[in-house]
């Protein structure tokens, strides 16, 4: 059995006196490329923050690389993050090169330009997930897509082990969508870890071997196939139930549920 | 022609315009990329609380200004930081309260409209040899700090989060960027004014971003621009008569409006850079 790279038990999170996650538990493994699916306001961009080392749990442990992450000082590098698109400003007069060099930041510290080396690691990162041409472009000629791998590119560039992603293809044309599940599936097979937080659930039984359902408090955990058998346990915590169907389309249903809200 | 320069005011309006006008060109294209003008102002109004404090207490004002508006400029940064509450909530209050604060202070000081004007709207015939040297001062830890700072500036300014996750301290970078904010505005008081100074932090800027996207090119720009408008706006209140922080400002608001119309891109959709 493969080594555990990231570990939550029982997790509670609260924005004022609100709960996000309730009792969270999950497991991540060596290799593995899980993918957390759950309608809005379930809590999972702040699972990614949590694993991330951003938001800090109120109860429960996380580990990451077997420590909590907000004390993984400079081996922070060893996770990768790209983060929903809209984070950030399209128009920003910077070029795809250096937004991906902004990966080695980090890695530099305080006040450390970047020199060659980071310069051939952040062109080697736009290689690997086919962007290097355009390196020199401005962010705001590129489309959904191509921003997309740009950040890729700069979550990749200290050629990360642990790689995290929310809702990455928000905004991105389906056909983009596809090609990119299809380069993180790559990825994997170059062992990096994927976790990956994704309201797309069509895509999920494609691309991915491990699902989690997650509604504040419950993960259901498993192959794509046992999560769906697992219809009852979904509904019974609310979250969207999802059937997947091996077979020419995968095709799910996804029901209404009375809970509602925003991430 | 260039008769200004025979007088000693004018040549230290000039020198002190052009540090003024390159600082708030450089600290600008942060202000208005990351989406701060708000704060800006924010931090600018509070500068009159300090200078209240300072003519009260009989010290400098420029420098009671300097620690007050940089007290104000962590403050909002911690506030903010800490998630207590909403920025521009904080900027809001802060805003009206120190001006008030200054207005009150300043009651106790009798016959104290005239300067007061001046510390509003700027004045070129208060800034004396010493005031050079503070700008001088100023000017150079703002543009050292830059340089020291550049790509964790960039960083924070293009994406706050990712700079948290790389492990960069983001928080303390960020409240220096404020604290450097702080500075430009009081190194501008005595030139261009509280009111006024706010405009001069995105106006080069902005007409920058209209004719460039690339980052360095952008901050070139804008430090050129910030100096052309101070410089500019000085010698034409002197052939106008007019005041020469309102001059300044008309200048640099009509140089971005014919950018904006000139731009190879038109970007018409989105002229500045939400947040």
């Amino acid at each position: 059995m493969s080594e555990t790279i990231v570990s939550l038990r029982d997790v509670w999170v609260q924005y004022r006196q609100r709960p996000v996650l309730e009792g969270v538990s999950l497991e991540v493994r060596r290799g593995e490329f899980l993918t957390i699916v759950g309608p809005n306001g379930a809590g999972k961009t702040t699972l990614i923050k949590v694993i991330l080392g951003l938001v800090r749990p109120s109860r429960g442990e996380v580990l990451v690389f077997g420590k909590p992450p907000w004390t993984l000082g400079p081996e922070r590098s060893r996770i990768g993050y790209v983060p929903q698109l809209e984070n950030t400003d399209p128009n920003f007069p910077v070029k795809a090169l250096d937004v991906v060099l902004m990966g080695r930041y980090g890695k530099l510290g305080l006040v450390r330009r970047p020199g060659k080396e980071d310069l051939e690691a952040a062109l080697a990162a736009m290689e690997r997930v086919g962007v290097r041409e355009l390196a020199h472009e401005p962010l705001g000629h590129l489309s959904g897509g191509q921003r997309q791998r740009v950040f890729l590119a700069r979550a990749l560039a200290t050629d990360p082990e642990l790689l995290l992603l929310d809702e990455p293809t928000t905004g991105v044309d389906v056909q983009a969508s596809e090609s990119f599940y299809e380069l993180l599936r790559r990825l994997q097979r170059q062992g990096v870890t994927i976790v990956m937080v994704s309201h797309d659930i069509g895509v999920v039984s494609r691309y991915v071997d491990k699902v989690a359902c997650l509604n504040r408090r419950v993960v259901v955990h498993g192959k794509p196939e046992e999560v769906s058998a697992s219809e009852a346990l979904a509904e019974m915590y609310g979250c969207a139930a999802l059937f997947f169907h091996h077979g020419k389309a995968p095709h799910m249903v996804v029901r209404l549920h009375e809970l509602e809200g925003k991430n | 022609m260039m008769d200004f320069l025979h007088y000693a005011f004018m040549q230290r309006a000039l020198i002190a315009g052009a540090l003024i006008g390159a600082a708030t060109g450089a600290i600008g294209v942060y202000v208005m990329l990351r989406g701060l003008s708000f704060i800006g102002a924010g931090i600018a109004h509070a500068a009159f609380g300090g200078v209240a404090i300072g003519t009260l207490a009989g010290i400098d004002p420029l420098a009671s200004a300097l620690v007050f508006s940089l007290a104000v400029a962590l403050g909002i940064g911690y506030t903010t930081r800490r998630a207590a509450i909403r920025e521009d909530v904080a900027v809001g209050i802060l805003f009206a309260a120190s001006m008030a604060l200054g207005v009150f202070l300043l009651s106790f000081v009798p016959g104290y409209t005239q300067d007061l004007f001046g510390y509003l709207f700027g004045n070129i015939l208060a800034v004396g040899p010493a005031d050079l040297w503070f700008s001088l001062g100023l000017f150079l830890v703002v543009f050292g700090a830059i340089a020291l700072f550049f790509k964790e500036f960039l960083y924070i300014t293009f994406d706050p989060e990712m700079a948290l996750v790389s492990g960069l301290p983001a928080g303390a970078i960020y409240g220096l960027l404020l604290s450097l904010i702080a500075f430009v505005i009081v190194l501008s008081i005595r030139v261009v004014g509280i009111i006024l100074v706010s405009a001069l932090l995105v106006a080069p800027a902005a007409t920058a971003f209209q004719l460039t996207e690339d980052f360095r090119r952008l901050m070139f720009l804008s430090v050129l621009l910030g100096v052309g408008e101070t410089l500019g706006g000085l010698v034409l209140s002197y052939y106008t008569n007019t005041p020469s922080g309102a001059t300044i400002v008309l200048l640099s608001t009509a140089l971005f409006f014919l950018a904006f119309l000139l731009s190879p891109r038109r970007r018409a959709v989105r002229v500045l850079p939400g947040r």
